[in-house]
């Protein structure tokens, strides 16, 4: 169909692209054998994992006393690299959902990685409260299950509850939604294919023909999972949140954490995107289909983001002292200027000042301004979650039980671990499913190819020259 | 598309927009066409075919339905009958603090509810290999499908004259 292109929009698609170069284009990765760099970037993923999967056993072993929390500070960089990588995982569905209901075309060059990504952190993150408990065997007590015990439930009341609800169905709807959308893409792979590579392909296509009825059930099915993804996103982190908000300690007790929480995860989320897709790109030589417009929309949502999140920092200090009570001024008193100083100032840093950059055109368009952004937002946004946790806690009421946190080997080793997790998943991922959704990406490409929105501008051009002639 | 050595006919063209140009003249010309094959989802197409908006979001929300009275009934249920116990001093029927929960589950039932019933009626799933007309209609051909099993000779011709004069590029014949 010719959609109506504004001639002012940019091309989403470079390159004069065909349908068919298209399909070439974005299957090549995962048909050539891997480069030099996938399998160094593996092996070096793949030896993380191994060390997290050490520090996880040393754990189980030897306890929670193999990590550095004390009496007074219960939760550090369990929980810290809990929140960090469930905000990470944000940015996949705000832009499969949310951009979906917004009909923001950029979204189908970035969807399909994004959405990975995001099943991949929550994986990293589901995994700290599931070992911050110590007594790895007893887990199944967190279910709500007909059991031996009494029968005991859970506590529905609590937080904590809600927040294994929220992640697991969080990550339940979008591994189905980044499923649904990757089958007819398997499809397109397993017709190029040939032998082995072929049956593997013909499972994980579930036997997709492209018939007009399917692809009529497919967009449907995709915009409601859209409609419930969309409150679901803004749910978790809000939930999230709860674990302190709902707690009586000064510095967690605030009502603006979830709106805070929730803009928080999307920022650095999109800075993770941006990490990932910048190395993706360029590795994958998909520069036509992630272009700078690209990069500069989700440099645009950053700002937004970044600066929501600043407007949350210096609220909250506002509200400390207006507020007149003294546990709570002394709370952000004690985290600006207390001994984890530091750590406040590089969120600080990070999070609320570099941002900014970004009202600038051209630092919005420099890949290399916005990589290293990336990477400020990623550390920044890890500091946030460490101010909120280690300092508060390290400053309790009595000044008896004030207390210091450092992480043992092991709990770094943890963190690690999860990297490892991360980019193992993610490395496989760019070997065996399209990193760009095909199907969406051909959809569009008469609306934002940019032979197509070169053609529409001469149209429009000739349209003025002649209104002026008339005049 | 089931399994039932059905004789199709079908002719591949190279863009969606002859396609649809042809399916008006399909339409005119009063042809059964049996399916549209393509790579991507042809916007303007389901008018011309006749299908009608998929019901799934009532399926959906069926589902969602279960969902939330699973979880708020469930959880009504053990705070006060199966093992009732107080929290911080707030009833047993604590109906704020069951929201959260009520909520997520709503949107798990509706969303597993629904991927499951569009793979059932799809026909689809993990190992299930349905008939492939051609191997480039999952790349950049499209394609227009006719029924020839039951029709006649003189239909078929009808078919073919039609698929010839509205630009298909290639015509062949395949039983499935």
């Amino acid at each position: 169909m010719s959609a109506v292109v504004s001639p002012i929009r940019e091309p989403l698609i470079t390159g004069r692209k065909s349908y068919h170069d298209i399909t070439e284009d974005i299957c090549a990765p995962s048909e050539r054998a891997p480069s030099l760099t996938w399998v160094f970037a593996f092996i070096v993923a793949v030896t993380l994992l191994g060390f997290g999967v050490f520090s996880i056993l040393w754990t189980i072993w030897f306890g929670i006393g193999s990590w550095n929390l004390n009496r007074t500070i219960g939760w550090g960089w369990d929980i810290t690299n809990f929140v960090w990588w469930v905000g990470i995982g944000h940015a996949g569905t705000l832009i499969s959902a949310i951009l979906l209901l917004f009909r923001q075309k950029w979204r189908t060059g970035v969807n399909r990685a994004a959405e990975a990504m995001t099943i991949f952190a929550v994986i990293c993150a589901a995994l700290f409260p599931g070992i911050h408990v110590g007594r790895m065997w007893v887990i199944f007590f967190f279910f709500p299950v007909p059991n031996t015990r009494g029968p005991l439930w859970v506590n529905f009341n609590s937080p904590l509850l809600w927040d294994l609800f929220a992640i697991s169905t969080y990550f339940t709807v979008s591994l189905l939604f980044w499923y649904t959308g990757l089958v007819p893409d398997f499809a397109t792979l397993r017709d190029r294919a040939s032998g082995l590579r072929k049956k593997f392909y013909n499972f994980l296509s579930f036997g997709w023909t492209g018939s007009a009825k399917h692809w009529s059930r497919f967009e449907s099915l995709s915009l409601i999972l859209a409609g419930l993804a969309t409150p679901l996103v803004l749910s978790v982190h809000t939930i999230v949140s709860f674990d302190f908000a709902t707690s009586v300690i000064p510095g967690w007790h605030t009502t603006i954490f979830p709106p805070y929480f929730v803009a928080g995860a999307i920022f650095s989320g999109f800075a993770m995107v941006q990490t990932l897709m910048l190395i993706t790109r360029k590795v994958l030589k998909l520069e036509d289909y992630i272009t700078l417009q690209h990069i500069e929309s989700m440099n645009k949502v950053i700002l937004l983001t970044g600066t929501m999140v600043g407007v949350a920092y210096l609220t909250e200090l506002f509200i400390a002292w207006y507020s007149g009570y003294v546990y709570e001024q002394f709370a952000f008193l004690n985290r600006a200027f207390g001994v984890y100083w530091w750590a406040y100032f590089a969120m600080m840093t990070c999070n609320v000042l570099s941002p900014q950059i970004f009202w600038f055109k051209k630092m919005r368009r420099s890949i290399f301004v916005t990589f290293v952004m990336s990477i400020f937002v990623n550390i920044g946004m890890w500091f946030e979650r460490f101010v909120i946790i280690a300092t508060t806690l390290a400053r309790d009421y009595l000044p008896s039980s004030w207390s210091y946190y450092t992480p043992t080997w092991v709990e770094i080793g943890i963190y690690l671990g999860t990297f490892g997790i991360f980019f193992t998943f993610y490395l496989l991922f760019t070997r065996i499913a399209p990193v760009v959704a095909i199907a969406e990406v051909k959809s569009i490409l008469k609306s934002s190819g940019d032979q197509y929105i070169e053609e529409h501008e001469k149209h429009y051009q000739k349209a003025i020259d002649n209104k002026v002639k008339q005049h | 598309m089931e399994t039932t050595n059905k004789s199709i006919l079908f002719g591949l063209y190279n863009d969606e927009e002859i396609v649809l140009q042809a399916l008006k003249e399909a339409k005119g010309q009063h042809l059964d066409v049996y399916d549209v094959v393509s790579p991507f989802p042809i916007h303007g197409l389901d008018p011309l075919l006749g299908i009608e908006e998929s019901r799934l979001h009532i399926a959906g929300f069926c589902f969602g339905l279960v969902g939330t009275l699973t979880a708020f009934l469930g959880m009504s249920w053990i705070f006060t009958k199966d093992w009732p116990m107080i929290f911080g001093g707030k009833p047993y029927w604590s109906v704020p603090a069951f929201i959260p929960i009520t909520f997520e589950l709503t949107v798990l039932f509706a969303s597993i509810g629904m991927v499951i019933t569009y793979y059932a009626i799809n026909g689809m799933g993990p190992g299930v290999t349905n008939p492939v007309l051609h191997d480039r209609l999952t790349d950049d051909k499209f394609a227009i499908a006719f029924d020839a099993g039951n029709a006649s000779e003189d239909e078929i011709n009808k078919f073919k004259a039609f698929l010839e004069n509205t630009g298909a590029d290639e015509i062949q014949m395949k039983t499935i």
